[in-house]
C-alpha cells in the first residue's frame, strides 16, 4: 500500500469542497497529478495544490491507496465521498459529507465531523473518534432508500435524524444521540451507548435500535413485548424488547406481522 | 373622479385574496379606499401612497452615509459584486412576483450563486417533508365546497392569515357545505390558546415540542393499537375521540403552520402529519395543506422547481449541476458557518428575521438589498435598490397557498423612474454577460482559473 500525504498549508477562505479526495481518483497517480486535481470553493475551481502541500504518488488501484490528512481540515467539505476502496486518514476534524455515499475501504477521522457524514452510505467503514454532527448515515433528500450497507462508528454523541430511511448496514454511537434515529428506517441496525433524546424508531417499518442508556421521550406508538438477552457489539446482554412503530404499516412474511425492534439495556 | 378597481389581489399574506376593490384617486397617484382587505391588507395598499418613498438606489458612503445614485449605476456594482464573489447568496423573494423570481434565477446561475428563499426560515422543512412522503393536498376551493372537518395544527390563522377563515375553512357556505360554518366540526391543536383556538368546538393543548409523538398517537389509534394513557399532554380518551372524528368526516383538510415546520424535528413533524393523513385516506377523504405565510412565497418553489428542479437553497455555483441540502446549503447555516461571500436581500428583512449572528457574519462581505421600502436589512447595506410594489404598482403572477397561480393586477403606477424587480435582475444580468465577455476576451473563461499549480510555493 502506497501512502499520500496531504497537509493542508494554505486554507481557503471559505469551505473547501473536496470530493476528489479519495483513493479510486488518486490510485495510478503520480505527486503532481494529484496536486492538480479539482476542488472547489464555491464557483472557484482550483487545483488541489493551491491549498495542500502533497507528498506520496497513489498506488495501482483505489485498495493500494491511502491518504493521510494533515493540518486543520474542520473547513474541508467531502473527504471520502463515493470512495470504493483503500484507506483515508483524518488526523483532525473535518467538514461534512465525509464517507458520503461511499461503498468500501475504511475513513479514519480523529477529531469531530460536522453533519451529513455517511449518508446514502453502501459499504466500508466510517470511524470517528470524536462527534459528528446531524444526518449521520441518513439518506439523502428526498430518498427513500437510504444506507445499505457498510459500518459507522462514532466513539462521542451525534446530532439529530440519524440514520433515516436505514436499509442495512450498522451505525454504533458511543455517546447521546439527540431526536429522531431510524426515523421510517427499513432495516439495518443502530446501537446508541449513551442516552436517546426522543422519537427513537418514530415511522419506522423495519430494522433494529438499541439504547443503552435512558430514552428521554419514548414514542406512544412502541410496546414492550417481553425481555430478551442479545450479543450487541462483543458483549452480550439483558434487553427489553419493544415493537412498533405500530402507527406505521408493516409487512407481513409467513403470515407474521414484521415490526421492527427495539432494545432497551435493562 | 375617483376610479374603482375591482377584483384586485392582495399582496399580504398567502391567503392572496382576490375580491379587493381599490379606489384610486383621480390622478392615479393616490389611493383612497380599500375595500373587502382585513387590516393587515388594507395597510399595504395604504403604506404604498401614505408616505415618503425612496426613488434611486442608494449607495454607502465611507462616511457611513446613504448617497442618491443612478439604476445604471447600482446595476454595475450589483453585477460586479456577484461577479467577483466565490459564492454569493441571493435571498428573500417573500414579495415579489414569479417574473422578478425567474430573472433572479437567471442572474444567480449566470453569477454560480446560492439562490434561496424564505422558506429557508419558514416553510422550507415542509418541502423535505413532502420529498420524503408525498403531499396529498387540495385546493382551497375543495375544502370550502367540501370540507366538515378542519383542523388547524400549530397555526394561527386569526392573526397571520386573518381571511382564510372565513374565505375556504369555517364560515363559507360551499357546494357540499350549504350550512357554513353549522355543519363543519373544528379542531385546533396548539400548545397555546390562541384567537384561533377560541374558534375551536375541540382544542387540544398539545405539550410544546410534542406534536410529533401526539401524531404518533393518533396514527396508532386509527390503527387499533392500544397507546398509554396520556400523550404530549393529551390524554387517551380524547385523542381516541378526535381520531374518530377523523376517520367519520366526510372530507377533512389539516392546515398546520409553523408550530409543526418550525418546533423541534421540524420536517419530521410534517412528515408524520402527511403520513397520518394518508392512513386517514383508508377510512375517507382527507387532504393537507401549509399555511404558506406570503402571497407569494410559493412562488419561488413552483418557479425554481421549474427550472432547477429544486424548490429552494439552490447552490448554482457550479453552474451546470443544481445541488440542494438544507443544513448546508439554506442561507442561515451558510451565514453561520461562513461559507458565502456577497449577501443579496430581495424582497425580505434578512436584518429583522435572521439570527444576530448569521447577520453579522453576512455583514463583513458586500449586502445589497432590493426593496420598495426602508427596512433592517435596506439600513445596514451597503446598497439599497428601490423597486416598485408588486400587487400594488407592479403586476406579475402569484402562488396562493395551495398552489394556485393567480395574475395580480396594478392599481397605480410606481413612483416615477422606479423600476420592477424583473426588469432590475434582467439588467443585471445583461451587465453580468457584458462582464464575462470583456474577461473572456481579455484572458479566458473565470470559472476555471489557473490557481498555483503543484509544487509552486503557496
Ligand atoms: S387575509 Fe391576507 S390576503 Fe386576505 S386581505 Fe388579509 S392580508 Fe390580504
Amino acid at each position: 500500500m502506497k501512502t499520500v500525504t496531504l497537509t493542508l498549508t494554505n486554507p481557503s477562505e471559505l469551505l473547501l469542497e473536496g470530493q476528489n479526495i479519495t483513493p479510486d481518483n488518486f490510485a495510478g497517480k503520480k505527486t503532481a497529478e494529484i496536486a492538480a486535481l479539482d476542488v472547489w470553493e464555491g464557483k472557484q475551481k482550483s487545483p488541489l495544490g493551491k491549498y495542500f502541500t502533497i507528498a506520496g504518488d497513489g498506488g495501482a488501484t483505489a485498495a493500494e491507496t491511502k491518504i493521510v490528512l494533515l493540518g486543520d481540515c474542520t473547513r474541508v467539505k467531502r473527504i471520502g465521498q463515493q470512495m470504493t476502496a483503500g484507506e483515508i486518514v483524518i488526523e483532525g476534524n473535518a467538514d461534512m459529507y465525509i464517507g458520503g455515499w461511499m461503498k468500501g475501504g475504511k475513513v479514519h477521522v480523529k477529531g469531530n465531523v460536522d453533519s451529513f457524514c455517511g449518508i446514502g452510505m453502501e459499504g466500508g467503514e466510517l470511524i470517528v473518534d470524536g462527534k459528528a454532527g446531524c444526518h449521520l448515515g441518513s439518506s439523502p433528500r428526498g430518498e427513500w432508500r437510504g444506507m445499505k450497507g457498510g459500518l459507522i462508528r462514532v466513539a462521542g454523541s451525534v446530532g439529530s435524524d440519524t440514520a433515516t430511511f436505514i436499509n442495512g448496514g450498522t451505525i454504533i454511537i458511543g455517546g447521546a444521540a439527540d431526536i429522531h434515529v431510524s426515523t421510517h428506517g427499513e432495516g439495518g441496525t443502530v446501537v446508541i451507548k449513551g442516552d436517546a433524546k426522543g422519537r427513537v424508531g418514530g415511522q419506522m417499518v423495519k430494522g433494529d435500535i438499541y439504547v443503552y442508556g435512558t430514552i428521554e421521550n419514548p414514542l406512544p406508538g412502541f410496546k414492550m413485548v417481553g425481555e430478551v438477552e442479545q450479543e450487541v457489539d462483543g458483549e452480550i446482554a439483558l434487553f427489553a424488547h419493544h415493537i412498533g412503530d405500530l402507527g406505521e404499516r408493516h409487512p407481513v412474511s409467513k403470515g407474521k406481522t414484521v415490526y421492527a425492534n427495539l432494545y432497551t439495556r435493562l | 373622479m375617483p376610479k374603482k378597481v375591482e377584483n384586485v389581489g392582495c399582496p399580504y399574506c398567502g391567503v392572496c385574496c382576490d375580491d379587493l376593490v381599490v379606489t384610486v384617486s383621480d390622478d392615479g397617484k393616490k389611493i383612497l379606499e380599500v375595500e373587502n382587505a382585513c387590516a393587515i391588507g388594507n395597510q399595504i395598499f395604504h403604506h404604498a401612497t401614505g408616505g415618503e418613498r425612496i426613488r434611486l438606489p442608494r449607495l454607502r458612503q465611507p462616511d457611513g452615509t446613504y448617497k442618491d445614485i443612478s439604476y445604471e449605476e447600482a446595476v454595475d456594482y450589483a453585477a460586479k459584486v456577484l461577479y467577483n464573489a466565490k459564492k454569493p447568496l441571493i435571498y428573500g423573494f417573500g414579495s415579489t412576483n414569479c417574473e422578478g423570481m425567474a430573472a433572479a434565477a437567471k442572474v444567480a446561475e449566470k453569477a454560480g450563486a446560492v439562490l434561496d428563499n424564505c422558506a429557508s426560515i419558514c416553510h422550507g422543512s415542509s418541502f423535505l417533508a413532502i420529498f420524503d412522503n408525498g403531499y396529498p393536498s387540495c385546493t382551497l376551493g375543495e375544502t370550502k365546497n367540501r370540507a366538515d372537518v378542519i383542523v388547524y395544527w400549530g397555526a394561527n390563522p386569526a392573526h397571520a392569515h386573518p381571511r382564510h377563515m372565513s374565505r375556504y375553512s369555517i364560515f363559507p357556505r360551499g357546494f357540499f357545505t350549504g350550512k357554513g360554518h353549522k355543519s363543519r366540526k373544528i379542531i385546533v391543536i396548539d400548545p397555546r390558546h390562541t384567537d384561533t383556538a377560541q374558534m375551536a368546538d375541540i382544542y387540544l393543548q398539545v405539550k410544546q415540542g410534542h406534536d410529533y409523538e401526539l401524531f404518533d398517537a393518533f396514527r396508532a389509534v386509527v390503527r387499533g393499537h392500544e397507546i398509554p394513557d396520556q400523550v404530549a399532554g393529551i390524554k387517551r380518551e380524547q385523542i381516541v375521540e378526535v381520531a374518530e372524528i377523523l376517520k367519520k368526516a366526510r372530507f377533512g383538510t389539516i392546515f398546520y403552520g409553523m408550530g409543526l415546520c418550525h418546533s423541534d424535528g421540524r420536517n419530521h413533524n410534517v412528515d408524520i402529519a402527511i403520513s397520518l393523513t394518508r392512513d386517514l385516506n383508508d377510512f375517507t377523504k382527507w387532504t393537507i395543506m401549509a399555511m404558506r405565510g406570503h402571497y407569494n412565497i410559493t412562488g419561488p418553489g413552483a418557479v425554481w422547481s421549474w427550472q432547477y428542479g429544486y424548490p429552494y437553497c439552490l447552490d448554482l455555483t457550479k453552474r451546470d449541476i443544481a445541488h440542494m441540502n438544507p443544513g448546508e446549503t439554506s442561507s442561515v447555516d451558510l451565514a453561520m458557518r461562513d461559507e458565502v461571500d456577497a449577501f443579496f436581500n430581495v424582497g425580505t428583512d434578512a436584518g429583522a428575521h435572521f439570527p444576530i449572528d448569521a447577520v453579522k457574519h453576512l455583514r463583513k462581505h458586500p449586502w445589497i438589498t432590493v426593496d420598495p421600502n426602508i427596512n433592517m436589512a435596506s439600513e445596514i447595506s451597503d446598497l439599497h435598490i428601490p423597486v416598485g410594489i408588486v400587487g400594488v404598482e407592479v403586476p406579475g403572477i402569484v402562488y396562493r397557498m395551495d398552489n394556485v397561480p393567480i395574475q395580480y393586477r396594478k392599481v397605480i403606477d410606481p413612483p416615477e423612474g422606479v423600476i420592477s424587480d424583473e426588469e432590475l435582475f434582467e439588467r443585471i444580468h445583461q451587465r453580468l454577460c457584458e462582464l464575462e465577455a470583456e474577461e473572456t476576451a481579455k484572458e479566458g473563461a473565470k470559472a476555471a482559473p489557473e490557481g498555483v499549480r503543484a509544487g509552486s510555493e503557496p
